[in-house]
């Protein structure tokens, strides 16, 4: 069975976010991938070496320094990558990028057993793009997964999901679309020695034509949503303290939460 | 010229960052208080691969370079690990895989290159002695052959890690300075295995870095077989010098991310510490002496990485060693007034432990002295770049 792992390269969590022409400032920004990315690739790796897949491949569209996410996810282990990279896809919302990514599956030939994502990207967080692409490929799928057990033989897997008060237990019929998240495991760092030999691994790159798009499929053209403005979220206020006798204290509590900002 | 990392030097950088904060300041708090090594930090290294940087793949390492080494330390001290991103590579890479990758004969490099690229065996360099420091000619640990062996005996101190390791780089004497034919002649270097009965160990209490110890090591009688011979007889002053160059350039690496990473704990710090109506962050009399130090230790880590540069590409150890020695001094002038700084900026703060401030206090303090003294470095550069007088005998 084949995993597909699909990655994204995201500014760093350190980044000072700043933003620019009513965008985001992309001039001193360090990326990374994902870092919910890496509980997904860490997982098909582990799947691989429980041999319970024969091959993972991570899959990114992206400018060309998506190709250092996909670098990553071959340094943690993945086999191959799959790069969808074209300036006609600067603009492009999780419509269009799911539908890409699902062209570009197609164009690999369409045989995996199990796709995963990170629950989300730090950057957009938008959550949206496994649905759409299970959607768009008619699969199952669970999200924010805690544990994973997969049964290539029987052809289904069954996965946890943190739900309040308990988990809920999903079986799903292979091939199936998962997201992942901290508490699945804990990703390995990238090794010296894996670095190097991801180095000679395959990266595989596609245009927008190479999948049968044209520039009016994709980018801000085939975007159905519409980015308006971006802000900066308003400065954290200094907290409020409260002090006095245990029952003052409580006392004032309860009319600050009644009267000022009446939750109760 | 081209300033750019490679892609596999940035995927490495992220893995050390990565590294870094899982081993964040609390963690080294924590080891410098209880005087214990840091085994969860060394088997993270471990596992990464990077007590290997500089081991040939064939001996189970990735078979880079100077440059690579020292981009990971900067990146490990920087993030959060203080001295510590550098401590213990420096001691088992610098000290034992680099000379024996380079001068070992191929029994040596299987003996301890696979190991010690494993993280399963942790080596230390003996070199200062009571009487024998940065004057190294004048080392008196003495090596007399005797059989197909030398019996050594000699008394080294300030010796880190020599209670932990298993193996040492030891420098001693094969002939005496008095009747050497010149004074570069007569240093031989040894592999010695620890523990062993006539090598006696003895830690010394000391200001910092607590997390490794630092050891008078006496040797009384120790027998070694002509096999124990890293290089030549009497030949070992130059292959000392390409332990010594790198030393310097990994401890100035350290001084760049220490510095980095106060002025970092000082600017977070400052932006939000309101002492009268705006933060402490705006004034110039703390914001002032932060950016020169942040200029100066962005120059020294340029002219570093031109040294790591340079020792990779084999040019002549002159050029690599005035390179070291004005990158180290320029490195520990403003790390030191970093830190100096931030902890003026932290206030009563900066001198409470758990802080951390004072901490890389005491840590960039060793630099100072260690692995040459400030005032050794600018000698060399009056004297070796500059072509000034000699001032000293």
């Amino acid at each position: 069975m084949k995993v597909v792992v699909f990655c994204k390269s995201v500014p760093d969590t350190e980044t000072r976010v700043r933003l620019k022409d009513n965008r985001l400032d992309k001039s001193e920004i360090k990326y990374i991938l994902n870092p919910y990315d890496e509980y997904a690739v860490e997982e098909a790796v582990r799947m691989k070496e429980g041999g319970k897949a024969e091959e993972v491949i991570a899959i990114s569209m992206g400018p060309e320094r998506a190709k250092e996410a996909l670098r990553s996810a071959l340094a943690i282990g993945a086999d191959r990558g799959i790069l969808i990279k074209d300036d006609a896809l600067d603009g492009s919302d999780t419509y269009v990028t799911a539908k890409v990514l699902v062209k570009a599956l197609e164009k690999d030939g369409l045989e995996y057993g199990m796709l995963l994502f990170g629950q989300q990207a730090i950057d957009g967080d938008t959550w949206h793009v496994p649905g759409q692409v299970a959607e768009m490929l008619g699969l199952p799928q669970t999200g924010s997964i805690i544990k994973l057990e997969v049964d290539p033989d029987g052809g289904k897997a069954v996965a946890n999901r943190m739900v309040e008060g308990g988990e809920e237990v999903h079986e799903m019929a292979l091939p199936c679309v998962v997201t992942c998240r901290k508490g699945l495991n804990e990703p390995r760092y990238p090794s010296l020695p894996n670095i190097m030999k991801a180095k000679k691994k395959p990266i595989q790159e596609y245009s927008v034509s190479d999948l049968g798009f044209s520039a009016e499929d994709v980018g801000k053209a085939g975007a159905l949503t519409e980015v308006l403005s971006y802000a900066l979220p308003p400065q954290k206020e200094a907290g409020k303290k409260v002090e006095g006798e245990p029952e003052e204290v409580a006392q004032a509590l309860l009319q600050y939460l009644k009267e000022e900002i009446k939750v109760i | 010229m081209d300033f750019t990392f490679t892609e596999e030097q940035r995927l490495m950088a992220e893995t050390a960052r990565k590294i870094a904060k899982d081993f964040p300041p609390d963690y080294w708090y924590e080891k410098e208080e209880k005087g214990e090594f840091g085994t969860e930090f060394w088997e993270a290294i471990s596992e990464a691969g990077f007590l290997g940087i500089v081991i040939p793949e064939k001996y189970g390492g990735v078979g880079l370079g100077m440059t690579e080494l020292s981009l990971v330390i900067e990146e490990l001290c920087e993030n959060g690990c203080g001295m510590a991103g550098n401590w213990y590579i420096c001691l088992t890479e610098v000290f034992g895989a680099m000379p024996i990758v380079r001068y070992g004969t191929e029994e040596q490099k299987q003996k301890y290159l696979p190991d010690m690229a494993k993280g399963k065996l942790e080596f230390c360099m003996a070199l200062t002695e009571p009487n024998a420091g940065t004057n190294t000619f004048r080392t008196e640990t003495f090596a007399k052959r005797e059989g197909n062996g030398f019996r050594i005996n000699g008394t080294k101190i300030f010796i880190s890690g020599a209670d932990r390791a298993k193996g040492m780089l030891l420098i001693t004497r094969t002939t005496k300075l008095d009747e050497a034919p010149k004074k570069t002649h007569g240093i031989t270097l040894f592999l010695v295995d620890l523990p062993n009965p006539a090598v006696k160990v003895n830690p010394i209490p000391k200001h910092g870095i607590n997390y490794s110890k630092s050891c008078e090591v006496v040797i009384e009688d120790l027998w070694v077989p002509e096999s124990a011979v890293l290089a030549e007889v009497d030949k070992g002053w130059y292959p000392l010098l390409n332990v010594l160059d790198p030393e310097r350039l990994v401890f100035t690496m350290a001084s760049v991310g220490i510095g980095k990473l106060a002025i970092k704990t000082a600017v977070e710090y400052s932006t939000q510490r309101k002492v009268f109506e705006d933060p402490v962050g705006s004034y110039q009399a703390l914001q002032h002496p932060l950016a020169e130090a942040y200029a100066g230790l962005v120059s020294a880590e340029l002219l570093s990485y031109k040294a790591a540069w340079l020792f990779d590409r084999g040019a002549h150890y002159r050029e690599i060693g005035a390179t070291a020695n004005m990158a180290k001094a320029v490195a520990v002038e403003n790390a030191t007034k970093a830190v100096y700084w931030a902890m003026q900026t932290l206030g009563g703060y900066g001198y409470a432990k758990e802080y951390h401030v004072e901490r890389w206090w005491r840590e960039i303090n060793l630099v100072r002295l260690a692995p040459v003294t400030q005032q050794m470095a600018l000698n060399y550069i009056g004297e070796h770049v500059m072509g000034m007088p000699r001032s000293y005998k």
